[in-house]
């Protein structure tokens, strides 16, 4: 490099020189003239050199000065600062976008039942729920826009646009979120998932699955989300238990929205988890949903085998018990790892329920009891390659009617869905997969679903959450 | 304010006692093993240090998994490489961490890279080219004289966030700076032979290391950053070899070494595993072992035309 940069300067220099040098006297005092250039630019050079090195070393011995005060070090952080990291985006009024990030994601579903008639015997699903497997044939799937930065130096933003295949848009999260409250809290406002149980609070692109278990299609609306508020803590301990509590609208199911001035909802959750050795982590906790419902349509099945629209008012209290386990060779996932995740969710609603809201319209007691479980594994067999099976179960419990007794009848079969799913990922941003479940959620049938589905993500590096 | 301290005192109190006796050290919250033990020369007794990561562990790949969120949430200082090695899950780590000292652009957090000239800085961000960082090659541990400029920082940074202990840190940091320099030209001294030898690496981990030694990167397994060899790119890397021959491929401890070996059998150049970071190898216990070991592992595989 040297060497090169004046022997090339020297060469342009001459160039013109070439034309008009015709006698051997004349090149021989051109090539003299070009060396004692080169002479002057590397005598240049090293002296350039030597004085960078002295400045360099004199930079390290007052760096390494024994200061015996805070000051000192300061004016050593003043007088030679980090050089600026360079900016990514343009400067001027753009330099502060948002990380911006983009999920792309698509299906081909195929069923051997009409998806339209789907149900879960035994469980009163409202009547707009987002429950089975979707739209036959190709379709797009949710497209999510997600956008976050700090606000100031006390909180940060961060919200997910969903825009539907059905070119309707939705605001699946918009919160702000404290950053510098310290002692281990954390106050978020706005509206976000819940973090009740493990996968509430994911979105629909870090599922392991294209759906989500039926217990929480049947008792939690798929995934609860709502608009309020959430503190969580984290305790000062080296394992980590972090409790966390919510208020909220109560706006989606097992809630509806309502106007009163007080909350529809209220959450309470632990969590703890830690290291087994450098390969096993794992996570547990215990979660607890209280919702509000007013007028809540229902779809049921009454003892006659009509289809029917009921509407419960009344609470719902939601347990959810959580835990997954992680492994991987020396904690490095990135050839073989494996995941085991499991969640228990037991519903009760108490209140009252209108049978045959168009018709009969008789309101009596209504009480129900009902769980149901899943429990799943992945494994990576190779980079980027993975295969999961997840089984689960449904238990329509023990239900009172009062009056309607009669008409209404949640029985006693009890939901059951395998699944079995293979993906692969190009890389972080990527993932084509394919999955296959046997779903016998309606009494007497069995519905054969299929899927292909991409997912891939740009824009902002997304977050590797546990 | 004073209720709300007791409140959070009354709190703690119990969960504070299962914890054991508060300790007074400086906790230090490594990203890497380079860091956390480049914190443990320069802060001795004075600091506690937890390391978020091993050296068999790939750093780009780490999830913000409870312990860590725990540990981070207690830190003083946390202290990383920075140059969106860890973008993954530094932030989302942070963010869960409650810890207000520790969150970007406070002294609690450090960033290694930001105090290094950066090699490989690409000219046009684009995922299609692998996984590419906006800043340059994160991979700047494996040159020592990084690790000598990220030391003067670092003992400035402890200085100022334990302005108590600043005599002790910087006399600690004076030593240092004497040892790693007199190491460093041990080692430059030592690795003469390697100037200019043509090498292969598996994943571009070793720009900076190449840049002290003088070491020539002919091919790289990977066919971009980030991506898994592939059968196709590694006959084509082979093909290319038969031109011009090579000294050793290199890869770093966390890899999985059956591209490097592949090559070795076809080609039958030296597969050379290099501890990348401390604890990457018997050898690599603290900063000084992970250059003996690595200068000593190079000089093995190809010290001799």
């Amino acid at each position: 490099m040297h060497k090169l940069l004046p022997a090339s300067l020297a060469l342009a220099l001459a160039t013109p020189y070439c034309a008009l040098a015709e006698s051997p006297s004349d090149l021989a005092t051109l090539r003299q003239e070009i060396n004692s250039m080169r002479a002057a630019y590397e005598a240049r050079l090293e002296a350039l050199e030597t004085r960078l090195k002295a400045a360099e070393a004199a930079a390290a011995n007052s760096a390494t000065v024994p200061g015996a005060t805070a000051a000192p070090a300061a004016a050593v952080v003043a007088s030679a600062p980090p050089p600026p990291a360079p900016l990514t985006s343009g400067g001027g009024a753009n330099a502060f976008n948002p990380a911006i990030s983009l999920i792309l994601s698509g299906l081909y579903t195929s069923t051997s039942r009409d998806p339209e008639h789907f149900a879960i015997s035994g469980f009163q699903l409202p009547t707009d729920a987002e429950v089975g497997p979707g739209t036959r044939g190709l379709s797009l799937a949710e497209t999510e826009l997600g956008i976050s930065a700090n606000i100031d130096p006390w909180w940060r933003g961060s919200t997910a646009i969903a825009l539907h295949p059905d070119n309707e848009v939705s605001v699946e999260e918009a919160y702000v979120q404290t950053t510098s409250l310290g002692h281990g809290a954390s106050l978020k406002a706005g509206r976000f998932f819940s973090g009740i149980g493990y996968l509430n609070q994911q979105h629909a692109h870090s599922w392991d699955f294209v759906d989500n278990p039926l217990a929480y299609q049947a008792m939690l609306g798929t995934q609860f989300g709502d608009d309020g508020v959430q503190l969580t803590w984290l305790a000062p301990i080296d394992q980590y238990l972090e409790l966390g509590a919510e208020v909220g609208r109560g706006r989606s199911f097992p809630g509806t929205d309502t106007s009163r001035n007080g909350a529809g909802m209220v959450a309470l959750t632990a969590h703890t988890g830690g290291d087994i050795g450098a390969s096993h982590s794992w996570r547990a906790g215990l979660s607890v949903l209280h919702a509000r419902a007013k007028d809540q349509e229902l779809d049921a099945m009454d003892t006659a085998g009509n289809s029917v629209t009921n509407a419960f008012s009344g609470k719902t209290r939601v347990w959810v018990a959580d835990a997954v386990w992680k492994w991987a060779p020396n904690g490095n996932a990135t050839r073989t790892s494996f995941k085991l995740q499991g969640e228990y969710l037991r519903s009760t609603r108490d209140g009252d329920l209108v049978y045959d809201v168009d018709n009969v319209a008789s309101a009596a007691d209504y009480r129900a009891v009902q769980s149901g479980w899943y429990l799943q594994g992945i494994y990576q067999f190779m980079p980027g390659w993975r295969v999961g099976l997840r089984t689960e179960q449904l238990d329509p419990g023990s239900s009172r009617f009062g009056a309607n007794a009669a008409a209404l009848d949640l029985g006693n079969y009890r939901p059951r869905k395998n699944t079995l799913m293979f993906d692969y990922n190009p890389s972080e941003f990527s993932r084509v997969r394919l999955q296959f479940a046997r779903d016998r959620s309606r009494e007497g049938v069995t519905d054969n679903q299929f899927f292909i589905q991409y997912q891939m993500s740009l824009g902002a590096h997304g977050a590797h959450g546990y | 304010m004073m209720i709300r301290n007791a409140l959070i005192a009354l709190l703690a109190a119990p969960l504070a006692l299962l914890a054991g006796p508060a300790d007074a050290a400086l906790r230090v919250f490594a990203c890497e093993p380079e860091w956390g033990a480049l914190a443990q020369e320069l802060g001795g007794n004075l600091v506690e240090v937890s390391v978020a990561t091993g050296a068999l562990q790939d750093p780009h790949q780490i999830q913000a998994k409870p312990s860590l969120i725990a540990r981070a949430r207690n830190a003083d200082l946390v202290v990383c490489t920075g140059a969106e090695l860890e973008i993954g899950w530094l932030p989302i780590l942070l963010q869960q961490s409650g810890n207000a000292k520790v969150q970007p652009g406070q002294p609690g957090n450090f960033a290694a890279a930001d105090y290094v000239r950066k090699l490989d800085v690409p000219g046009q961000l684009d995922r299609s080219q692998g996984d590419v960082h906006a800043a340059g090659n994160p991979h700047i541990q494996t040159d020592p004289r990084n690790i000598a400029q990220v030391a003067t920082a670092l003992g400035t940074r402890l200085q100022q966030v334990d302005p108590a202990h600043a005599g002790e840190y910087a006399r600690r940091q004076a030593d240092f700076a004497q040892r790693w320099q007199q190491a460093i030209a041990r080692w430059s001294a030592q690795a003469a032979p390697l100037k200019g030898a043509p090498v292969v690496s598996q994943h571009k981990a070793f720009t900076y290391l190449y840049d002290w030694l003088g070491l020539k990167e002919v091919a790289v397994l990977e066919p971009k950053p980030g991506v898994e060899p592939t059968a196709s790119h590694l006959q084509g890397v082979l093909s290319a070899l038969k031109g011009t021959p090579v000294r050793m491929v290199i890869h770093a401890a966390y890899q999985d070494s059956r591209a490097s070996e592949w090559l070795n059998t076809n080609a039958g150049v030296p597969a050379v595993k290099l501890p990348f970071t401390v604890g990457g190898s018997e050898g690599a216990k603290d900063l000084f072992g992970l250059f003996d070991d690595t200068v000593a592992r190079l000089l093995a595989a190809g010290g001799k035309q």
